[in-house]
């Protein structure tokens, strides 16, 4: 067995035989506790934090009815983005990205399953104690094949978002040019009721249990419509503008991903490498991430630091002390 | 009638008893060999130094007892919300300081990690028997970072509404949506307040020991030692 190996300057370190000086470690760390919580005070004193309050369903009818009205009509006809997702709300493929051949949302499957017809729009309307014209349009839409059920969901949600005559909204009502749009559109109009009232928030919320924490499917609904996506952008959040890293009102967010935003603004991965974006820079961050934390174990790049001669700038002092003031 | 209490065997006068090596004759057991492994890789003077070399004097030391510092305060801050609740921030002026506390001073650890994380790089500081302490101080990195990410989940505002429905593409597309539901208010905020800072204080604990263990890395030698030879050890 070999006892002995040769000295590597990147792997190994001399044995210091110098001098040493008295350090109060106990000291250090009361005195550095100290100052980090006045320091922690004074900006907390002199900047605050931002608090804006959560969207509501509410909050989206009331304000953008029309984009409100297009966004239901796209869950019902499955249009939406929630609607073709994919894994894990949906065995969609809209939003599948593949690392190379491997296509990772579908080895776990849908394990956060929503319905965008069902969850959105049916359920929280049956959930209602309804007018009997709801209570038809409901009857008449379930008893209608699914054929005919996605054709007036889909003539609705075409005229809905046409770009000549789509939906207006007049007077408190849903108004849309006479189209063979069935039941749909009685539902269309007491889903923008009830949304308007606020029971539709708390009707996604409660859909399941009185009591609730998980907020999927109020927030996917609400991401689903532009009106959000225009109140982000207005704040600077956008994924296009840095968005990971900032927070409401300039208030400065998570920095440390500077370097994961930064991969989502260059090319390739925003022009021929867009449509798996996501998954290629987590996989460029997982592969940068390794070469960090495993540096000491890979020749060549474990010489840089010691190349980049930084090190002669902290350790200057040492460095003067035993090669002269000249070093 | 009372029970028949036999007297303890005293160890003989020629068999020396000490706080850290214990009796010879317990030295097989489990407690006893604990002890001694704990008291040989970390003894008292290398926990607690009051010396220091000499090279160990410039500002880049600073950032690694500030960050432990930061961090004392992001927790101790987190515990005041905690204790009242999500909510509790949004309709307090109290809650509301505490909580521009915790964010402040989360700020302040990433500002002092991070200097800490480059002026180490640039050190070479795994150099010596020390990739552990990297490795460990790497991870805990990481892990702070999911830390603060589920913390910004957990506002319960916009900020959060926000995050989570951009983020979520991210991690949906690595398959890891499955699991880790960024929309999920109530799991999102049992990683952030409970899982996740177990796990960051435990590294946190693990790498200051292993610093503590191995010291502060020397400075790289001014001419490389020609023909030098250590003994055979793992890196």
């Amino acid at each position: 067995m070999r006892k002995h190996r040769a000295f590597k300057i990147d792997r190994d370190a001399p044995e210091y035989t110098g001098p040493y000086r008295p350090y109060d470690i106990v000291k250090e760390g009361t005195i550095a506790l100290i100052v980090i919580a006045i320091l922690t005070v004074g900006l907390a004193v002199l900047f605050g934090s931002p608090d804006e309050h959560a969207l509501t369903i509410k909050q989206w009818s009331a304000q953008n009815p029309v984009d409100f009205v297009q966004t239901a009509a796209n869950e019902l006809a499955g249009t939406s983005e929630t609607a073709t997702y994919g894994p894990p709300y949906n065995n969609g493929t809209a939003f599948v990205q593949k690392l190379g051949p491997f296509t990772l949302p579908n080895i776990l499957g849908v394990r956060v399953p929503v319905n965008a017809a069902q969850d959105f729009v049916l359920d929280p309307l049956r959930s209602q104690p309804g007018p009997p014209a709801l209570v038809a349009a409901l009857a008449t839409y379930k008893g209608a094949s699914s054929t005919q059920q996605l054709a007036w969901a889909t003539a609705y949600d075409t005229q809905a978002n046409s770009s000549t005559s789509p939906v207006t909204f007049v007077n408190d009502k849903v108004v849309i040019p006479q189209g063979n749009y069935g039941p749909v559109a009685t539902l269309l109009q007491y889903e923008t009721q009830i949304a308007r009232s606020g029971a539709l928030d708390q009707a996604l919320i409660t859909g399941s249990d009185f009591y609730t924490t998980d907020y999927t499917k109020p927030d996917l609904f609400l991401a689903d419509g532009q009106w959000m996506a225009g109140i982000g952008e207005t704040q600077n959040l956008g994924g296009d503008q840095w968005g990971m890293m900032n927070e409401t009102n300039s208030y400065p967010g998570q920095a440390w991903l500077w370097l994961y935003t930064l991969l989502y603004q260059i090319p390739p991965y925003n022009s021929t490498w867009a449509a798996n974006a996501d998954v290629d820079v987590w996989f460029t961050m997982i592969v940068l991430t390794g070469l960090l934390i495993f540096i000491p174990f890979i020749p060549g790049l474990r010489s840089l630091p010691r190349l980049t001669r930084v090190y002669r700038l902290i350790w200057r002092a040492h460095y003067r002390e035993i090669e002269g003031p000249s070093a | 009638m009372a029970d028949v209490i036999e007297p303890v065997e005293t160890p003989d006068d020629d068999e020396p008893v000490t706080k850290t090596t214990g009796h010879p004759a317990d030295a097989t057991m489990w407690t006893a060999r604990l002890r001694r492994r704990v008291v040989k890789a970390l003894p008292p003077d290398r926990l607690l130094p009051d010396r220091q070399p000499a090279y160990v004097s410039s500002w880049i030391y600073v950032f690694g007892v500030a960050t432990v510092a930061a961090l004392v305060v992001v927790i101790l801050t987190g515990c005041i919300l905690a204790l009242k609740g999500p909510q509790w921030w949004h309709v307090s002026t109290v809650g509301r300081f505490v909580n521009s506390c915790h964010l402040w001073s989360v700020e302040l650890f990433f500002f002092s990690m991070v200097i800490h994380l480059w002026g180490k790089l640039f050190m070479g500081a795994w150099r010596g028997r020390r990739a552990m302490t990297w490795v460990v101080g790497g991870v805990t990195f990481l892990a702070s970072i999911v830390t603060a990410f589920t913390g910004y989940l957990s506002q319960t505002n916009f900020d959060s509404q926000w995050i989570s429905t951009q983020a979520k593409d991210g991690i949906n597309a690595t398959g890891g949506g499955a699991f880790f539901n960024v929309l999920n208010f109530g799991q999102m905020l049992m990683w952030h307040i409970a899982l996740l800072p177990i796990v960051v204080v435990a590294l946190t604990g693990w790498h200051v020991l292993l610093v503590r263990r191995r010291g502060v890395v020397p400075p790289y030698p001014a001419k490389a030692p020609k023909g030098a030879v250590l003994p055979a050890v793992a890196p």
